[in-house]
């Protein structure tokens, strides 16, 4: 396979694209002419259109799900001429179990990688970030290399295994390998974030008497919140998307989490009430969405706070 | 004297590799079970009849040979090949031209990043499956606008011959995360540059052809080699909008969706698992050859 040398990758990485400094614009005097202006404002004009048909979809699923059935096939408009609330409360007890309960189950997966990405990434890269020790070149390339590994290479073995220590239809498959820092993505992520504070933080650390726990957990961690919520914000929805595990470890209904329960809701309704089937689908969304808006403000944060090189 | 200084200093070194291997046990454990442990079973399941139910059967290169004649799997390599070969380069070109035009200190940036980077994190969910299922159906969104100009729009995903079409938009519709990274890098650029090639006299395009492309080549060959790796595992939104069939007609089977259907469909794990293997390859071969020509077009500065 190919090396992938750390180097070769630029050190702009998606981390420090989501914490860049936002300083240095490189804006021109406020357009002084009519040109300009005109340029200005058709550059607006297009930048706002291409967003409009992006979001378009996405309004339009959400004033449908408030719309009667009969007009969602003719009615394009993102405001419903008349309302109708019976979607949620059909589509929430449409299938075997509420819809809580799969939201519930979601919650729960999603936690149990939080905590795992968070504790066992930020412990691979520290060791990878600041500790000297044999092999440590030959093992980060490795482990560089699994970021690259497509998941079905392991699935395979990874199914009999855990069928084999009755594991399928329980949360354990989906977040015991977080506790194993799999998630190479946030090792990389995390050791270019510690490689970027200064080494005499952890030297005065030492000459304080802390052993590496405490440099870890005192001095390394709290300084970086910024690389910590970046992985927090990710693994979260990453894990609430996750759709391929899912639906291989869950297949009873009362196991299931709110991806897997909406994709049997499509196959139980065939298409016959896509008002509750939108209901259910924005039902999902929102926590999504109100993590990308706490997550947006968060990361704006980090970026003033830290100073990536 | 200096023996001592030597034997104290290697038990500090001892000490450090220590506390280090504490902090890497997690992922030791990791990589050796749910990694490299189940990568080598995948290679022997490869070279057998496995079935889940009874032990696996030795059947030698015979999973590999069939590959050769089994059309759905050609057929699946030819999606996925036109899925990635079509949207990731889209997908890159949208990204950037819209990460310039954002870059030139407009106004309302926050609200603009917001907006288009918004997809990019909801286009992996089975919800958005559902929904470009509706907005490209027969009577769907799409068709309701054409029918506003008098057009009577196809069943999109109905059609073999436009279904897989409505997958790349829908990846392209998920540009927003690239864009935001070719942000990070146009800001890294220093600004001195274009102050002095303005001096020069150098135009605009070709302060963009000379200096802004150049020195985001590294950017745009992290965006192209993570693209592609992620593009050959689509699963989710084909399995969602074709009902896990990869129908109609298999336009939308995508490699991983056959995949799925040989192992947990069928319960062919053997050769499941050297489909897996061939993926790999593909993979490996796709990033080492864009390695390769990453060295006559990507640029990286000495000073880093």
């Amino acid at each position: 396979m190919t090396r992938i040398d750390e180097t070769e990758i630029s050190p702009l990485n998606a981390t420090q694209a989501l914490t860049a400094p936002r300083s240095r614009w490189r804006s021109k005097p406020a357009g002084r002419n009519t040109a300009d202006r005109v340029r200005g404002l058709t550059k607006h004009a297009l930048l706002i259109a291409v967003g409009a048909v992006m979001l378009y979809p996405l309004l339009w699923m959400l004033a449908s799900s408030f719309k009667p059935e009969s007009v969602i096939f003719s009615d394009p408009s993102l405001w419903p001429s008349e309302w109708d609330f019976s979607h949620y409360a059909k589509g929430w007890n449409a299938l075997a179990h509420p819809f809580s309960l799969f939201l519930t189950n979601s919650a729960i997966v999603v936690a149990g990688a939080l905590i795992g990405n968070l504790l066992t990434c930020s412990m691979a890269a520290y060791a990878f970030a600041r500790l000297r020790f044999r092999g440590s070149k030959i093992l980060f390339a490795a482990m560089l290399l699994t970021l690259m590994l497509p998941i079905h290479v392991v699935l395979v073995p990874q199914y009999v295994v855990f069928s084999n220590i009755g594991w399928v239809n329980t949360f354990l498959p989906l977040i015991v390998p977080k506790f194993l820092a799999t998630d190479a993505f946030f090792i990389f992520l995390m050791v270019q974030f510690f490689r970027s504070l200064p080494r005499e933080l952890d030297e005065a650390a030492k000459l304080d008497g802390a052993g590496y726990w405490r440099t870890y957990f005192q001095v390394l961690l709290p300084l970086s919140v910024p690389a910590l919520a970046t992985t927090a914000i990710f693994t979260f929805i990453w894990t609430w998307n996750d759709f391929f595990a899912q639906l291989i470890y869950l297949t009873k209904p009362a196991v299931q989490t709110a991806p897997v329960a909406l994709r049997n809701y499509v196959d139980a309704t065939s298409g016959a009430s896509w008002g509750s089937l939108f209901a259910m689908s924005i039902v999902t969304l929102i926590p999504v969405f109100i993590v990308f808006l706490i997550g947006q403000r968060y990361l704006v944060k980090g970026i003033a706070t830290t100073g990536l090189k | 004297m200096t023996t001592q200084v030597t034997t104290r200093r290697s038990f500090a070194l001892r000490h450090e590799e220590r506390a280090a291997w504490t902090f890497l046990l997690p992922w030791f454990i990791g990589m050796a079970l749910i990694t490299i442990g189940p990568m080598i079973a995948s290679l022997y399941f490869s070279f057998t009849d496995y079935n889940l139910l009874s032990a696996p059967e030795w059947v030698g290169g015979a999973n590999y040979e069939r590959m050769l004649t089994d059309a759905r799997l050609h057929k699946s390599l030819v999606v996925t090949f036109t899925y990635v070969l079509i949207g990731v380069p889209l997908l890159l070109v949208t990204a950037l031209a819209l990460a310039i035009v954002l870059n030139r200190g407009i106004r309302g940036l926050p609200l603009y990043r917001s907006v288009y980077y918004l997809p990019s994190l909801l286009g992996a969910s089975v919800a958005v499956g559902i929904l470009w299922r509706q907005v490209f159906g027969k009577e769907g969104l799409v068709n309701q606008f054409l029918a506003l100009f008098g057009v009577e729009g196809p069943g999109w995903i109905s059609n073999p011959d436009t279904a897989l079409m409505t997958l790349i938009v829908l990846h392209v519709w998920t540009f927003g995360s690239s864009m935001v990274i070719f942000l990070a890098g146009l800001r890294q650029i220093p600004e001195e540059l274009y102050e002095a090639a303005s001096i020069d006299g150098a135009g605009r395009w070709r302060q963009f052809r000379s200096i802004t492309v150049p020195l985001l080549t590294p950017i745009i060959f992290f965006n192209l080699i993570l693209g592609i790796i992620n593009s050959f595992q689509t699963f989710t939104q084909a399995f969602v909008v074709s009902g896990g069939t990869g129908g109609p007609a298999d336009s939308t089977l995508f490699y991983s969706l056959y995949l799925y259907q040989q192992a947990f469909g069928r319960l062919n794990m053997g050769y499941a698992s050297a489909m897996a293997w061939l993926l790999v390859v593909i993979i490996a071969v796709f990033t080492a050859v864009n390695f390769y020509f990453s060295k006559r077009w990507v640029f990286y500065s000495d000073q880093d």
